[in-house]
């Protein structure tokens, strides 16, 4: 083999390509899915209304995630710089500034899309590994950055920042773990249909032809560069979204709750719920938070190895997550229909 | 029918009630949730996977200690449900966990959750629960505040406190003293550096020659020494974890480096930290304590540390009995069951803070000669000495007297 | 002036750790096209292997071979047991599947042998080199074996069939498919390899930074930075790579002013990813062209 100046490879993509309407669940399902979490908080204790909840936030955390690798093909361990973002956002603005925590939300988006925008735009020279590294070491400096003295007289600096847990509004006779279900429920309908909406929109179309072959799209008249800016802008804006949510819900941040421990396991839940199909994302989520705790009830001392052993189990079943059991289950659906 | 039945029931509990309280001579029971005639739930919270699973031993040794009192017949003839729960160190994790052991599993108590940031977490819940957070795993200052969180309760000597004892001893042996340190960036370093400052008062500022930070994710504090070195100081007060204490005492000596070394408790440990880093490049390290190193030969005797391994062989025969950490639970373990003792048939948890808030003079298995567990109603820092010790050859060396330092939270 | 001497000096020396993990992560990359995260805890896990040999009184150059020997074929088994079923799986999965081997290997290890720090000893001895106390003779020690080992690298890859093969299957596996490579087994083969340059990293470092199952979480970190700054696809470049993140590492934390010292590895990491904007294969890597 001759020492080349150059190798020449031939790159099949990192992501398989999804049809966009295989990203979604279709409307039937999605209702009836709808109607069970509506009445579910009923018949629950309030600790599992508080882990659904949870299961919801994390849910809209790896969906983003979903639009940014599963739908423009970029790949991101960076996430949880982001969700940092937002929860900081959300608990230094209820905390210094008295705000309410419904509309820190929207401030937390915003700030975390703006990083997002500004970190993609030098990422995009950078593909696979090298992206991978470079949001790598995001998530890496994000606690450090959190830590920093001067920052330390809003952001609580090692110590963190506790936040008020809200009540619910008008005199509504709820507690505040159903209070803060439904409203993390409204939340996710929301941008779940939005997201759906995006990625059958315009830019949606340009975003997937991006993943699919970036030099094709760009010959189509794709902008390239734009859209995958986007892409990580609209991606970091709705982690943000989820962060500051967690924030609310779990009243308390500091900078140990957003290591790179947290962007592995939402990328786990990604490859888990089926990387490019949007209901696989809560899914996903429900693996990241209950199966660590299945593993533990198997053995202390080994939580880590059966966890693994959990992980290897589905990925071996399943390689390409619930999307995997999804067609199947309407594969067989369709059989009886006939 | 089922309303007749409870209205039944309701009138024999009356009257059983009234039997009770007329013949006076028959104790009363009273229970929370958690506690019945037969058992007592015990939640507890622990990293056994994460970044701080070194930890997870505690839970382990407490486990094993509550199944030695289990065989032994139980606490007044009940069983202890000790029920721990996996947060991977992760303060959202610590939440959901409390939560389940609250709502869920209905304890009685959480006891001995272990971290500063994840105890933080749950403080505002437990609190507003009523449930107690008893004895929790962290040197952190704050936990002394029974005005704010009455149902908040540490346990060991507080970060601050111990690093004043250092301050005090600088300033009167070494008043001209030019101090380096290196501290871990999180709340442990920096509840160890405040406390420092503190004691030093106004001569801080021109004592300290030079602060070096380092974070848990470097393999290595190297540069951090050479750093400390070329400062010129003569005075180096280490607050480090025991790997990373190894690391510097080691790199010390092999660039040469011998100034007044001050040690942190955290790595006061001979079989975890001395014996790795060299005993040769260890010699005269200034530390303090407050329970017996298992590793120092001088204990080979000790009645309580033959105890402690009799405890060990029989019930948690794999522990490694170079960490120090298998001695802090049993320590704590004993603690708690002198708590449960104490509340007799009264297990509310009203209770149980009221008597985990009037411990006098306590010895425990293990703790030091002299150190004693001490609490009011005011005071909710249960150990609060320390003995100031000296490396020589292979053994702590103890000097001067037991010295109090309390730092309010 | 002196401190910055020390302080280069002293990059150099924790350079020599970064360097030797990125030739394990090179080698892996070279045989199977992306980064393994579990690398780490496996050279780890190795480590402890040899650790317990000696424990048990294997003398220290039989353990050294020994456990070359385990961790190449636990490398293979690894690959064939695990990863060979995910072979037709998306990349992503098979991230995944490092993620899960990554807890496995870490808890286990945590439950055999504890997290309370070991001793490990050195060939080398620990006196200071050449008068220099900042660089001890180990260090020398450990910077001569990864010369020693990219040299080696370096003829396998380029010289040896099986090495061309292997770069061959990895970079074009369906036409090494076509001119009669096993591809199947080089990838075999490359994880064999790549675990025991990881066992022999783990060695080399373990003197340094004291044995404990989470020792190669922050090594790893830095050994894949070297690897991508100096080039994933030339072992010269992750050594180099290697020894440049450790001096601009000590040297940042040492002379930027207010946060230097408290954002040493995330500016170390920033200059990284600044390198890779203007070099994106890295600055001793090879430009890869793209085919449509």
């Amino acid at each position: 083999m001759s020492v080349a100046a150059e190798d020449t490879v031939t790159e099949a993509p990192a992501v398989e390509a999804v049809p966009k309407r295989a990203m979604t669940l279709g409307t039937g399902t999605s209702l009836v899915i709808l109607a069970a979490l509506l009445v579910t908080p009923v018949f629950v204790k309030n600790f599992v209304v508080f882990q659904m909840t949870m299961v919801m936030i994390y849910g809209i955390a790896v969906l983003a995630l979903n639009i940014l690798t599963g739908g423009s093909g970029q790949f991101s361990l960076g996430q949880s710089a982001f969700y940092a973002l937002g929860a900081y956002t959300s608990a230094v603005l209820m905390e210094n500034a008295n705000m309410n925590y419904a509309l820190t939300l929207p401030i937390a988006g915003l700030v975390s899309f703006g990083a997002g925008y500004l970190f993609g735009k030098p990422a995009l020279r950078l593909t696979g590994i090298y992206l991978a590294l470079a949001t790598f070491a995001l998530a890496v400096a994000m606690p450090q950055l959190l830590k920093l003295h001067f920052l330390e007289h809003w952001t609580g600096g090692v110590q963190g920042l506790t936040v008020m847990k809200p009540d619910a509004p008008f005199g509504l006779p709820i507690g505040q773990d159903k209070w803060l279900y439904y409203f993390t429920l409204a939340i996710s309908v929301a941008i779940y249909v939005g997201s759906v909406n995006l990625l059958r929109s315009r830019s949606g179309r340009a975003f997937m032809s991006i993943r699919d072959n970036e030099i094709a799209a760009s010959a189509m008249g794709v902008d390239v560069a734009q859209y995958k800016t986007l892409a990580f802008g609209v991606s970091a804006g709705i982690t943000g979204i989820a962060g500051g949510l967690s924030a609310i819900v779990v009243a308390f941040v500091a900078p140990d709750s957003y290591t790179i421990n947290l962007a592995i396991a939402l990328f786990l839940g990604m490859v888990v719920g089926g990387v490019g199909w949007l209901p696989g994302s809560f899914v996903g989520a429900a693996f990241i938070i209950f199966v660590p705790n299945i593993a533990e009830s198997i053995s202390k001392g080994l939580s880590g190895a059966v966890f693994g052993v959990l992980l290897f189990i589905v990925i071996f079943l399943v390689p390409h997550g619930a999307r995997q059991v999804a067609i199947v289950a309407q594969q067989m659906l369709g059989k009886l229909k006939k | 029918m089922s309303a007749i039945n409870l209205r039944l029931g309701a009138f024999a509990a009356a009257l059983a009630l009234l039997a009770a309280t007329s013949s006076g001579a028959l104790a009363q029971k009273k229970y929370d949730t958690g506690a019945s005639d037969t058992e007592i739930k015990i939640g507890n919270i622990m990293p056994y996977s994460g970044p701080a699973s070194a930890y997870g031993v505690i839970g382990k040794t407490e486990e094993a200690y509550f199944r030695k009192i289990n065989a032994e017949g139980g606490i007044n003839g009940r069983k202890i449900n000790f029920i721990s729960y996996d947060d991977a160190y992760s303060p959202p994790k610590t939440v959901e966990q409390a939560r389940k052991l609250v709502e869920s599993d209905e304890v009685l108590l959480v006891f001995n959750p272990l971290g500063t940031p994840p105890n933080t977490a749950i403080q505002k819940y437990l609190n507003s629960k009523k449930v107690p957070q008893l004895f929790v795993a962290t040197g952190a200052t704050k936990w002394n505040d029974p005005k704010d969180f009455p149902w908040t309760m540490g346990w060991q000597p507080n970060y601050q406190s111990e690093s004043q004892i250092y301050a005090k001893y600088i300033l009167k042996n070494h008043p001209n003293a030019k101090i380096g340190i290196l501290y871990q960036n999180d709340d442990y370093g920096k509840d160890y550096l405040k406390g420092f400052k503190d004691g030093l008062g106004a001569k801080a500022a021109s004592m300290i020659v030079l602060e070096e930070s380092y974070e848990v994710s470097q393999p290595t504090i190297d540069s951090h020494i050479v750093k400390l070195k070329s400062s010129g100081a003569d005075v180096f007060f280490n607050i480090t974890t025991p790997k990373f204490a190894a690391q510097a005492i080691k790199k010390n000596a092999e660039i040469g480096w011998k100034p007044l070394h001050f040690l942190n408790n955290v790595s006061a440990s001979i079989g975890s930290v001395m014996k790795p880093a060299g005993f040769e490049n260890g010699q005269d390290i200034i530390s303090s304590q407050y329970f017996k190193d298992p590793t120092d030969a001088q204990w080979k005797n000790d009645a309580a540390m033959k105890a402690w391994n009799e405890f060990l062989d029989k019930y948690y025969p794999e522990a490694n009995r170079a960490d120090a950490s298998v001695m802090y639970a049993y320590i704590v373990s004993q603690g708690l069951v002198h708590v449960l003792k104490a509340c007799g048939d009264d297990l509310t948890r009203a209770n149980v803070m009221k008597q985990a808030a009037s411990i006098k003079d306590l010895e425990l298995n293990g703790l030091l000669p002299g150190v004693k567990v001490n609490t009011s109603a005011t005071d909710f820092a249960p150990l609060s000495q320390l003995q100031l010790i000296r490396f020589k050859g292979e053994n702590w060396e103890r000097f001067g007297e037991i010295l109090s330092g309390d730092v309010g939270g | 002036m002196e401190l910055f001497t020390n302080q280069v000096l002293a990059g150099i020396a924790t350079g020599a750790i970064y360097a030797c993990m990125a030739l394990a992560v090179v080698m892996i990359y070279q045989a199977i096209d992306h980064l393994n995260f579990a690398q780490g805890e496996m050279a780890m896990f190795s480590t402890f292997i040899s650790w317990q040999l000696m424990q048990w009184g294997v003398p220290y150059w039989w353990s050294f071979l020994l456990t070359l020997a385990i961790s190449f074929a636990g490398g293979i088994l690894i690959e064939r047991l695990l990863f060979k079923p995910l072979a037709k799986a998306p990349v992503l999965t098979n991230v995944a599947g490092f993620i899960a081997l990554f807890a496995i290997v870490n808890s286990v290890a945590g439950l055999t042998w504890d997290f309370t720090i070991k001793q490990y000893p050195t060939p080398f001895g620990s006196s200071p080199f050449l008068g220099s106390q900042l660089i001890s003779t180990h260090q020398v020690g450990m910077i001569g074996v990864t010369l020693l080992m990219l040299i080696g690298l370096y003829l396998f890859f380029q010289f040896t069939r099986i090495g061309l093969a292997m770069r061959a299957a990895a970079a074009l596996p369906e036409s090494a498919r076509l001119v009669g490579v096993n591809t199947s087994w080089m990838i075999a083969l490359g994880w064999g390899m790549a675990s025991a340059i990881g066992a022999v990293a783990g060695i080399l470092i373990a003197p340094v930074v004291f044995l404990e199952p989470n020792m190669m979480g922050g090594v790893l970190v830095y050994g894949f930075a070297a690897a991508v700054l100096g080039g994933l696809s030339s072992p010269l470049g992750a050594v180099m790579g290697g020894f440049l993140v450790g001096v601009f590492e000590n040297l940042a934390g040492t002379y930027i002013p207010g946060v230097g010292n408290e954002l040493k590895l995330p500016i170390a990491l920033a200059l990284i990813i600044t390198v890779l904007v203007f070099k994106p294969a890295g600055l001793f890597g090879r430009a890869i062209v793209k085919r449509v």
